[in-house]
């Protein structure tokens, strides 16, 4: 009899609590709405408290950290080639993309290049890695705001590009290629070949989704004028990648900084948009996949022949020092601060993140959008939460 | 405004989609009626080939997750020509490779310096209990017969392709 | 009515109306499932959708049903019990009371109203109460969002629904449906009879309009910003699981179903089929083979007109909520209002 008296007096002192709390929040301006960690839009843990009025956001906080693993810790005790195998899963959808970075800053402290057809295949394969990573943003946009079938033809045609990622290094989306002085192994007998075709699935697949969902009328009333970046905001918070070029900005590394890469010896060129918002910000990564394309086009014309790797020792022990190497990496500039005592092991490496960088914008852009708009800023600036949270 | 507006358009691409599918079949592979075939690079499981081993313990050592278990013990063999002495080789008593923890990275395979590790594609070995994704020694050996060869490589590459141990 | 010989009695004639309306309601929301949210989505999409419960994926419903079963009935901790129990219930009073209105042959027809589209149009609005009270009693946010979007959205398209077919109305001078059709067999173009007079060559406005507000009634995309799913996860459904969220969706399908019933008695013809093909074959208009016929016809514009409607779909992105509602206010109820002021004009004309 107790028992049941007790549980009764408890539920009734748990239905006063939470009166109480609604009564609190009536009172007080707006609802709160948890946007994550669990939510179908953020693409990953990302918690995003906005405070609502009526359908309109008064201001937006990201709360990040929910996928936090410990990278820059995990790289104090780990080799350099654990370091590279360990990094691929930070920005897991273009992960050849975040080895390079880091052995370049490696190759750069033990001063060696690598062969010319090394950097040939490592810039083959980061752009493939663009293209795979762009893709899917494509379908992607097309999901957020509520079309449901881009996003399959997006799956559908990159699987080509995994598919060819994976008959040269192993691996579709870990593939663990670069070692310090060049790439783990040559490229198989008839790859040339096939990843040729496989890039006019994904030029054709950039043609379909421009006029599925850039030309639907629908997308453009969804995605014109939201979520403006002026230049000079986007730059002052350190916007990175296809976001700042789409505010004008004519900023890419692959050009203005191609330390160990082949981006010099091809001609390709930069897109941007002066309009900085969502729609321009979509539409420069579509451009950015077909630059990606004609890239690879003529880099796969051009590979030299010779070695793959440089004369490096059996075990690798990088000299004191600290150096510090940023990419264009598809997210946006993507950098390790690496610093060397000498050993087997980097003594520390700090990940300089894009998606990190580019989310810090999110509480001036949010402010004063509406919910369905909130969705729509958050898939046209893009980031994976590995890259937030390492 | 475009002479056929966008909407329009984007109903005739997914018409058009749905027809291609009823007439050329659908993208998707229907598993487990149908299979895909891997690459031949493709890293599904790692298989041992027991003679080579020497439990020099590199692969041991510089595997990330430390999932390699390796336990050896030294024996004397007898002597290549007559009336020389014993050769003291390494037996391999323990070789697991525990696939819960296996990051599918390939630094064992890379580091064997006596080539003892090959990949595989097989991916088929699921388990109903996490215990039996430890493959012991004899699983290993087993997966050598679905090493496939090194195949050969574009041309302007240095390097040659190597051969299986069979 | 069809029955009246065989079972004189009323309770008799009550169960068997019950059984059919369950059929009328249940059978075309599983066909439409199964043929277009599981087959033809999939096909747009390069894949095959479900192959193995049943030979190409048939009884997958049946699965799902099963499924759902045994599901554990879940309430939310806060959730208003009684409210959010009886929420599917009132949605799916609306779909089977739309049913009862909708003609499927001379005789074959469960009431035969005179002001049988004013009963249509107002129990459509029913499902607007159901959608609130669940949005409300889900004790969730984001299930509250959906369901004020809903109440916002579904009031704002009525409007244009009810207009669009006052044209067809007025043309047909009756609000009777079995009228409506007879209406169409019987009516002629510029004096020739062979095809009757189907109010889609005439009103084809209204009936874009009429598809317009259906789809957006259904809060199907482009107009489903109260299910929002990847924004809302699923809005006003969100909290609920198991048979309940079954209830809401065949309700869904089913409401979709009747509402192409009811767009094909309008203005495709109902049950009927051109007069000049009853006359090769030698039937009268009105014959008793129509009440076998019939309800074949009307399946298969049914199905006609939800392909559209899942076509339409599964292929564009959703409106915001501001642009839905401008749409409708400023678009579409303009052009309703004109289109019922050149039919009238007309009609008094002719």
């Amino acid at each position: 009899m107790t028992a049941v008296s007790d549980r009764r007096q408890l539920a009734y002192v748990a239905a006063q609590a939470a009166d109480a709390r609604v009564n609190i929040e009536l009172e007080a301006e707006g609802m709160t709405l948890n946007i994550g960690p669990q939510h179908p839009a953020t693409h990953g843990t990302l918690r995003i408290v906005a405070r609502l009025d009526g359908e309109q956001v008064v201001e937006a906080e990201p709360i990040m950290g929910y996928m936090h693993r410990g990278y820059e810790k995990l790289t104090e005790v780990r080799t350099y080639p654990q370091v590279t195998t360990l990094v691929n899963r930070i920005d897991w959808l273009g992960s050849f993309c975040n080895e390079v970075p880091f052995i370049l800053a490696a190759e750069q402290l033990m001063e060696i290049e690598a062969p010319p057809r090394a950097q040939h295949i490592r810039t083959i394969l980061f752009e493939l890695g663009r293209m795979a990573h762009l893709t899917l943003f494509l379908g992607d946009l097309g999901v957020q705001l509520g079309a449901v079938t881009p996003v399959f033809y997006a799956f559908r045609d990159r699987e080509h590009v995994l598919n060819q990622i994976e008959s040269a290094t192993g691996g579709r989306f870990h593939p663990n290629f670069d070692r310090i002085g060049g790439v783990k192994d040559d490229l198989p007998a008839g790859w040339i070949a096939e990843t040729k075709q496989s890039l006019t699935k994904v030029t054709d697949f950039c043609d379909l989704i421009e006029d599925l969902l850039f030309g639907n009328e629908i997308f453009a009333a969804r995605t014109r004028g939201v979520g403006v970046i002026p230049a000079d905001v986007g730059l002052s918070y350190g916007l990175s990648g296809a976001n700042i070029r789409a505010s004008g900005v004519d900023w890419d590394l692959r050009r203005d900084a191609p330390c160990g890469m082949a981006w010099d010896k091809v001609d390709w060129q930069v897109w941007t948009h002066p309009d900085g918002d969502a729609y321009a910000r979509s539409w420069v990564r579509l451009q950015e996949v077909r630059e990606s394309a004609k890239i690879v086009e003529q880099l796969l014309d051009t590979i030299p022949a010779g070695p793959i790797m440089a004369k490096v020792p059996r075990i690798i022990k990088v000299p004191e020092g600290e150096a510090y190497v940023p990419t264009e990496n598809p997210l946006g500039e993507m950098g390790y601060y690496v610093v060397s005592k000498g050993g087997l092991e980097p003594f520390r490496v700090k990940i300089r993140s894009a998606s990190f960088n580019n989310m810090s914008i999110a509480p001036w852009l949010l402010k004063g959008t509406y919910v369905p708009d909130v969705i729509t800023i958050l898939a046209s600036l893009y980031f994976i939460l590995g890259d937030i949270d390492r | 405004m475009p002479l056929v507006p966008g909407v329009v358009k984007g109903l005739g691409i997914t018409f058009k989609e749905v027809v291609k599918t009823v007439v050329n079949g659908a993208e998707t592979v229907q598993y487990p009626h149908e299979k895909e075939e891997p690459t031949p690079r493709a890293r599904g499981v790692i298989a041992l080939h027991e003679e080579n081993c020497t439990s020099c313990m590199l692969c041991s050592r510089e595997c990330p997750d430390w999932c390699i278990y390796i336990e050896g013990h030294k024996t004397l063999a007898p002597p290549r020509r007559a009336g020389g002495k014993p050769r003291s080789v390494n037996k391999l008593d323990r070789f697991d490779i525990d696939y819960s923890l296996c990051m599918y990275c390939g630094i064992c395979v890379e580091v064997c310096p006596f080539e003892a590790l090959f990949w595989t594609p097989e991916y088929e070995y699921s388990e109903p209990k996490i215990a039996d994704l430890l493959h012991d020694k004899t699983r290993l050996g087993q997966w050598m017969e679905t090493v496939p060869d090194f195949e050969g490589y574009e041309a302007g590459a240095d390097v040659k392709a190597k051969k299986v141990p069979r | 009515m069809l029955f009246a010989s065989i079972l004189d009695a009323w309770w008799l004639q009550t169960i068997a109306k019950s059984g059919a309306v369950l059929a009328v309601v249940l059978l075309p929301a599983g066909l439409t499932v199964y043929l277009y949210l599981f087959k033809m989505v999939s096909f747009m999409q390069s894949r095959l959708g479900p192959m193995e419960a049943g030979p190409y994926g048939s009884l997958q419903l049946l699965a799902e049903l099963g499924k759902s079963l045994q599901k554990e009935d879940i309430f939310p901790a806060r959730a208003d019990r009684n409210v959010f129990a009886m929420a599917p219930y009132v949605v799916l009073t609306s779909t089977f009371l739309l049913a009862v209105v909708v003609p499927f042959g001379p005789n074959a027809l469960f009431t035969d109203l005179d002001t049988g589209v004013f009963l249509a149009l107002a129990v459509s609005s029913i499902s607007v109460i159901g959608i609130l009270m669940a949005g409300w009693a889900s004790a969730s946010k984001y299930s509250l969002l959906g369901g004020l979007r809903a109440a916002g959205q579904l009031i704002a398209y009525e409007l244009p629904m009810v207009l669009a077919v006052v044209g067809v109305v007025i043309q047909a001078g009756t609000l009777n449906l079995q009228q409506i059709v007879y209406a169409q067999i019987n009516g002629e173009i510029f004096g020739w009879g062979a095809l009757g007079l189907p109010f889609i060559l005439t009103q084809f406005v209204g009936f874009l309009i009429f598809m317009i507000a259906v789809q957006a009634e259904l809060t199907q995309v482009p107009f489903d910003m109260p299910i929002a799913e990847s924004e809302l996860v699923s809005g006003y459904m969100t909290e609920y699981s198991g048979m309940r969220f079954l209830m809401f969706f065949i309700g869904e399908f089913a409401t979709a179903a009747i509402f192409a019933f009811l767009a094909s008695v309008l203005f495709l013809g109902g049950w009927s089929i051109p007069p000049f093909i009853t006359e090769l074959v030698g039937l009268e208009v009105d014959s008793a083979w129509f009440n076998v016929i019939g309800p074949l016809v009307m399946v298969t514009k049914m199905l006609a007109l939800t392909f559209v409607i899942y076509w339409v779909r599964f292929t564009y992105p959703r409106f915001r909520e501001d642009q839905l509602q401008k749409f409708a206010w400023k678009v579409l109820i303009p052009i309703a209002l004109v289109n019922i002021t050149i039919t009238g004009i007309l009609k008094v004309a002719f």
